[in-house]
């Protein structure tokens, strides 16, 4: 399988000595969708900027579809669709105006680009504000139109930095459906996000970046099968005055009508309802106290921490 | 690229500033338009009369092509330097860095909409000075080559301040301090043949003395300076600040890090 993007050795020093990568690899394959997950200034929105030509690389090799960087770049960049973390058009210009801009900057003629504007503006719901000074906006409607924008040259590979940040859930998910409607139609896909629920529910494979690090890459799936234990919320049907002597798995009472229960893999949740059977407690509704793939994204975290101390 | 996708290219960047100067005609053709007039009025029908001839004109009709020229240099430089900088302050530039456009073709878009604003500013306040002044052409060639050459040059001039500015106040520091006294000593309001000797010679190291000098001498056929110096240092000042601007665009000087 061609790999859509391959970094090998990626390392950048910016001028201020900070390095924001100390060497990293990774290898995206085609058809993918890959979520690049780690905490602010971990080093992920470097890796972008390098990879679309916004950051000076200080060395290493990116390959774009088997294009390096190096070699050629604007074959490279013509594969790439970005759509950035913070609102990077200008304001004072039309959705109209801004894609049918970044068509022209690619090459292409304008009668095509108003063809793809067209539709892409009204898949993103944004045809109705097409002439609308893009200042006037809303945060979810510039997004959307930064989305619309990157796929105007009908990029290979689409890269997404925190396309939902401050968005609402509403739009969240419709954002979700169209990306990976997008996704199925052979576009290599690269999200990074806070919302980790998004990447679980999205993403095939993961990165998580730390400290100028790759410290996991690996299949969604197989992240997710080494969580070795959840925590269930459990809204009860009537107040509880006390806990009573579960025999399996660490129980909290957290307010009168809320339970919290922390259970290894093994225990499964049958042996939770049998407890609360036993006990008569009656439960209205029942769930995941953090999404798991958070759950392991801050246990890694914490342990790369752990190990860093160590050395220190 | 291919040649047809580079021209589409180079045409949407100067489409975009185009749209983006006449957007705001209220700043950017008002502004110049009621100046020169100022100066129209002020320089040539106040005080003129009392100053008399000027090498054999009229005072009205020899500062003409300089007021023409100057507002052609103010605004080439600033519709360069103030749309690039506001492009990487609201990082709008990297719609085009993200994209396959090469570097030349970036920055010769923005110069081509510099020089769209500095001469159609230039065409507005010659029918202006039309009401004030009796105009002659002496040699078309020179003038329309020189005012195109001087446009050339000082849009290229505005997108090197643009490249290093990093604050608002950077783009108007190289204008007032440096722009508008060279202008106003480049021999507008004067020949420099009315200056002592010495000041004659510190004359000679200011370039906008050539220009004005040679698009003088494409409306009236008087210069102090000889065209082919003129030519010679407008295009070598042109070439050096492409080739500046080009090496700065390609290392990513103020827009990568």
């Amino acid at each position: 399988m061609t790999a859509a993007l391959k970094i090998e050795n990626l390392e950048k020093v910016y001028s201020n000595g900070l390095r924001a990568l100390k060497g990293i690899d990774l290898e995206v394959n085609e058809g993918d969708f890959f979520a690049l997950l780690g905490k602010n200034g971990a080093g992920k929105s470097t890796a972008i900027g390098i990879i679309s030509s916004l950051v000076n690389k200080t060395s290493g090799t990116v390959k774009i579809f088997n294009v390096d960087i190096d070699q050629n770049f604007p074959l490279a960049k013509s594969y790439i669709g970005i759509v950035p973390q913070e609102i990077n058009f200008s304001v004072f210009e039309t959705p109209m105006q801004i894609v049918m801009n970044q068509a022209g900057y690619y090459g292409i003629n304008s009668q095509i680009a108003r063809e793809r504007a067209q539709r892409y503006l009204k898949q993103l719901g944004l045809w109705e504000k097409r002439n609308d000074i893009s200042r006037e906006l809303s945060g979810g409607m510039k997004r959307r139109l930064m989305i619309a924008r990157a796929l105007v040259h009908r990029p290979r590979l689409l890269i997404l930095d925190e396309p939902t940040a401050g968005v609402d859930i509403e739009i969240r998910r419709s954002m979700w459906e169209f990306i990976s409607r997008i996704n199925r139609q052979g576009t290599t896909i690269i999200l990074t996000t806070h919302y980790l629920e998004e990447a679980e529910s999205l993403c095939r494979n993961v990165a998580i970046i730390d400290d100028g690090n790759v410290i996991e890459n690996t299949s969604t799936r197989e992240l997710l099968s080494r969580l070795q234990r959840e925590i269930y919320v459990l809204d009860l049907q009537q107040p509880l005055a006390k806990l009573p002597e579960f025999n399996r798995g660490k129980w909290k009472l957290v307010d009168s009508t809320t339970l919290e229960v922390d259970i290894s893999k093994e225990q499964g949740i049958n042996g939770i309802f049998s407890q609360l059977n036993d006990n008569l407690i009656r439960v209205q509704s029942m769930r995941n106290k953090s999404n798991r793939l958070e759950q392991l994204f801050l246990d890694m975290i914490d342990s790369s921490a752990d190990r860093k101390e160590e050395v220190l | 690229m291919k040649w047809s996708q580079i021209w589409v290219a180079y045409l949407t960047i100067v489409r975009k500033e185009i749209t983006r100067f006449t957007r705001i005609w209220q700043q950017t053709l008002i502004p110049p338009v009621i100046t020169t007039s100022l100066y129209f009025v002020i320089f040539g029908n106040l005080i003129g009369p009392r100053i008399g001839d000027m090498e054999g004109y009229r005072y009205m009709d020899f500062i003409v092509p300089g007021l023409i020229l100057m507002s052609v240099i103010t605004n080439s430089y600033a519709n360069v330097s103030s749309s690039f900088f506001s492009s990487k302050f609201q990082r709008s530039i990297e719609e085009i860095q993200v994209s396959p456009t090469p570097s030349s073709v970036i920055l010769l878009g923005y110069v081509t909409g510099g020089m769209a604003r500095g001469l159609l500013v230039g065409v507005v306040v010659t029918i202006v000075s039309i009401f004030f002044s009796k105009l002659s052409v002496h040699n078309v060639f020179v003038m329309f080559s020189i005012i195109l050459l001087t446009a050339l040059l000082f849009a290229l001039g505005g997108f090197t301040n643009g490249l290093f500015a990093r604050k608002f106040d950077d783009v108007s520091i190289i204008p007032t301090f440096v722009l508008t006294p060279l202008t106003y000593l480049g021999g507008i309001f004067y020949s420099i043949k009315l200056l002592p000797e010495f000041w004659q010679g510190v004359s000679h190291v200011n370039p906008i003395l050539y220009m004005i000098n040679a698009f003088r001498y494409g409306f009236l056929g008087i210069s102090d300076i000889s065209l082919s110096t003129s030519y010679t240092i407008i295009i070598a000042f042109s070439v050096v600040l492409f080739l500046i601007n080009l090496r700065l665009l390609n290392k990513g000087y103020g827009i990568r890090s």
